[in-house]
Parts: C-alpha cells; structure tokens; sequence
C-alpha cells in the first residue's frame, strides 16, 4: 500500500472540512425534499430522514402549478437561447468577415454593451414593454424574450473562434463559388460547433435562472416562471419546508443535468473572458 | 439594432427619466434637473451606499479566496482529485432564487437547521434574517455560496491549462506545497483571479434575488443593496418613483464604472499574461 504522508492528511481533513459548508445546502434540499413534516417542522431538526416521504412531490403539485411553471420557462429560455445563437453567429461573421464601414466602431459599441448593467437600463425596457402590452396573456412570451433577442458576449465569442480559422479555408470555399449565407451555414458553423455549444450552455442557465426581469414583467400567474414560482412557493408554504425543498429539487433537475453533462462547454464559456 | 432598441435608446432614456419629475403612475411631467440627485444626498441613501460596499467587499473576497485555496487544495497529489472537484463546483448548478430558497429554509428561526445546529452546542437561537446586524453577513454568506461553484470552475480551469513543465522544473528545483503555490501556481493564475474579482464584483453590485427572497431589503434597510432600492422606488408595493429609481440607476451605472475601472488600474498591473 501507498504510503500516505502527514501533508496529505492534513489536505484530505482541510479539504473536508471545506466540503461540508459546501454540500450541505446541497444535500439538504434534495433530502429535505422527501423528509416529512415530523423531520423538518421540528426542532432541533433532523438531518437524516426517517423514512421517505414522497408525498411532497404530489403536493407541491397542489400549491403552485409548478409543471405550468416548467413549460414557461422552457419556452423563455428555450426562445432566447436560440434567438442569441442565431443573432450572434450572424453578427460574429459580419464582425469577423465582412468589409462594413465603420466596423470598428461598431463592434467597440457592441463591446460596450456588456459594461451597461442591465438594471440601470430596466426601467426604461420595463416601460416599453408593458407600454406595448406586451405583459399580458400569451404576449407575456414576447416580453419575456425580446429584450434578450441579442448577445454582446456570445457575438464576441464567436468572433474570436471564428478568426482562428485559416484565410485559405475560406479562399478556398469562395473560389469554389460558395457565397457567404453558404461558407456561413455548410463551412464555418459546422467548424464551430464547440464554440456555438459554450454560448448556447451559457445562455440557457443564464436565461433560465432570469429573476428580476419575470419578476417585475409577468402580471398573469398563469404565465410564471420556474424561479419565481419556487421563491412564491418558499412565501406560500413557510411552514412546510418539506413542499419547498421539493419544488427546489424537482426545479434543479434541468439545470443540474446541464451542469453535469455540458461542463466542458461550461468552462469553455466561462474561462472565454479570463483567457485573452 | 437589437441592442439599439434595448440598450441605447434605454440608456439615454434612464438619463432622461433621472432629471423628470413624474406623476401618481410614473409618467413622467416636469423637469425637475438634479432635483432626483439632490435626493440622494441623504443619511438614507447613504446607508444604501454603505450596504452596497459591504455586501460585495463580503460576498466577493471570501468566495474568490476560498475557492483559490480549495483549489490549490486540490493540486496536492491526493486520491479522488476529481470527484472533490465536481463537488466544490456543484453549487453553480443552482439558480439565485433556488439557492435562496433553501438558504431561507436553512436559517429558519424556529425549525431551520442553522438554529438546530446553534442549539446542539448550547447557543441560543439567532434570527438570522430579521436581527439588523445578522441579517447582512446571513445574505453574504448565501451569496458566498452561490458563488463558490462558478470561481471553482473557472480557476480550475485556470490551474489545469498551467504547463506541466513549469510546475516538474519547479518541483525538480525543490519547490514543494506553499512555494510551489505562492511563487508559480498562484502568478500563473493571476489572469483568472483578477477576471473573478472583475466579474463577481460586477455581480455583487447587480445582486437582487437572494435579497428579494431572503430580506426584502430588511430590517430597517440593513440588506437594501443599490439595485434592491431602485427596484423598491420603481416597482414594489405599487410605488412607481420612476423618475428617483432612474436617478438610482445611474449612480449604479457610474459606480460600476468606476469600481471595474479603478480594478482595471490597480490590479491588472499585477496580472501576469502568459
């Protein structure tokens, strides 16, 4: 066997010790989720469950119409993701291929669009979009979506994975007679699919975990999202923690699965900025 | 275009609304000038200021130098590296208000597990969200631990695109555990510290859903942050102060400004660029 020295030790308990603060919110809102009332409404309050109580995730169902909630965030963010996908790629390839004038310019005002924080602009955004009714009923989906049509930071992104690629390469594709909407979509995007997968994991978990824009926006119930919907849930059921942590864990799943399965693209979204 | 609609055109609009008086239901009537910024030049808004500098001094520096120390942690030749990492990294697959959420459960004053854990070593209970004093470190400390997943991440990232090479000429050279880290691992990754510090603060300064979840801005205001005011002087409680909140909204605009500025002429001098 290894020897394990007194340094490593002492890295394992420190590390340890570290962990706890950490995981422990974790793991008490998926447990809390399925403890009855006997285990979370008591005090002290128990740690481990005694016995599963499955009866939450029925009930938290009854309190708030939380799969109503899933479908509208799905739709915001689903909207939003794909719009900025688009938007960005097309930008990134004006910025990166084409001959405009004044392309400088314009792509440092693009740039500048990301220092603007975009609570020092939303009221005028609130105001323009309920002044064009565009906060109730089915139309609640546009408001949701449009502010977020575009992304500075996803077109930056692209720009740069897109300059990597080699002038021959698109020479090439040109002397071929390949027009731009062609090179773009059959060449450069097929190329570029881990930078488009980065932005698009970045906007989904952004746009999906959107708080203050739904909050202030959304006036019919039945268009709510998920975040507000739980933190409703956490005002509707103070006293029944167990329904809470549940409609928090049954909300985490989506974002969960993406922070698991998508984490390479996570990092590469992430670390875009402090890598130059 | 997009943005011309959404970002510019708001933009001078907020400048607008800032020196506007408005009526019982927000549109704006009168020019008032500086009246909104007259305004703020009270004890008030002050505290704001104040809550503000605090609440991101503290959720920003716990989480960026926690995380630097889990990972370098990690660095050590140990077992189950990877696992640990994934672990420290999880609190990013929860949302501001999800997060809140458990936190809220969590520091419960009568059933949450914060109190339980106080009363098991003999302390008296602590209302976390509603004791003036307690209430602000309660939300930094939620927002520490939303953070601590996404710098993880990234410096993790930072720590794995180190050449190997440096790091065995250094160990060859005899530089084991606290050298190593302090003369090359730490340097190395000075690119993406000094990117977290830009980041997070930005976050701080724009953090709204773990104060609205938590302590809507109470106690007596001592968790009512920059954003969480406009937010109250333009939407809560049927208020629609647009005209003050713009005013708000602007300081926010010219604080952010600065403080990514003034990080940008501080620190980047330090900041070693491979």
């Amino acid at each position: 066997m290894k020897k394990i020295s007194l340094g490593q030790v002492a890295v394992y308990v420190v590390l340890g010790l570290a962990a706890i603060p950490v995981l422990f919110p974790i793991y008490y809102g998926f447990v809390g989720a399925v403890m009855g009332p006997g285990d979370l409404a008591t005090y002290p309050p128990a740690l481990v469950p005694h016995g599963l109580h499955w009866q939450n995730i029925s009930d938290v169902f009854r309190s708030v119409p939380l799969d109503r909630f899933y479908v509208n965030s799905a739709i915001q963010a689903g909207a939003i993701t794909l719009a900025q996908i688009v938007t960005s790629i097309l930008a990134a390839y004006a910025f990166a291929f084409l001959r405009l004038p004044a392309k400088a310019v314009t792509f440092a005002l693009f740039l500048a669009t990301l220092m603007v924080p975009w609570e020092a602009i939303i009221i005028p955004n609130y105001l323009a979009i309920s002044g064009w009714g565009l906060a109730r009923g089915g139309l609640t989906y546009l408001g949701l979506v449009l502010p977020f049509l575009a992304s500075a930071f996803g077109t930056f992104l692209l720009r740069q994975a897109f300059l990597q690629f080699p002038t021959e390469l698109r020479d090439a594709a040109v002397i071929d007679g390949c027009g731009h909407w062609r090179l773009l979509w059959r060449v450069i995007v097929p190329l570029s699919k881990p930078s488009i997968a980065a932005v698009g994991v970045y906007v989904f978990l952004s746009a999906w975990n959107q708080y203050f824009w739904p909050l202030i926006l959304i006036r019919d119930s039945e268009y709510q999202t998920l975040q507000i919907g739980i933190s409703q849930l956490n005002d509707a059921e103070v006293a029944q923690p167990g329904l809470v942590l549940a409609g928090v864990a049954l909300s985490l799943l989506p974002t969960l699965a993406v922070v698991l399965f998508g984490q390479r693209y996570i990092v590469r979204g992430l670390t875009a900025g402090a890598l130059r | 275009m997009v943005f011309a609609l959404f970002v510019f055109w708001p933009l001078g609009r907020t400048l607008y609304l800032s020196v506007h008086g408005n009526d019982l239901f927000g549109a704006p009537s009168v020019y008032v000038g500086a009246e909104h910024y007259r305004e703020m030049l009270t004890a008030e808004f002050g505290k704001v200021l104040a809550t503000t500098g605090l609440f991101t001094l503290f959720s920003v520096v716990p989480a960026v130098l926690g995380a630097l120390v889990v990972v370098l942690l990690l660095e050590a030749r140990i077992r189950g590296v990877r696992v640990l990492r994934t672990a420290f990294a999880l609190p990013f697959a929860f949302s501001v208000a999800t997060a809140s959420v458990v936190f809220a459960v969590i520091y419960n004053p009568a059933i949450g597990v914060a109190n339980g854990l106080l009363g098991s070593l003999g302390i008296d209970r602590v209302n976390w969200l509603t004791d003036p004093s307690i209430a602000l470190p309660a939300v930094c400390a939620a927002t520490v631990w939303m953070n601590f997943g996404y710098n993880v991440l990234v410096l993790s990232a930072g720590v794995a695109a180190i050449s190997p090479e440096v790091v065995e000429a250094a160990r060859l050279d005899g530089a084991t555990g606290w050298r190593l880290a302090s003369r090359i691992t730490v340097p190395l990754l000075s690119p993406q510290l000094f990117f977290l510090v830009v980041v997070s603060t930005i976050h701080a300064l724009q953090s709204f859903g773990q104060i609205h979840i938590l302590t809507k801005g109470g106690p007596d205001q001592a968790t009512t942050t920059l954003v969480y005011s406009i937010y109250e002087k333009a939407f809560a409680f049927g208020s629609s102060d647009f005209g003050s909140a713009s005013a708000q909204a602007v300081v926010l605009l010219v604080v952010m400004l600065g403080c990514t500025a003034v990080q940008f002429g501080i620190l980047e001098r330090r900041v070693h660029y491979r």
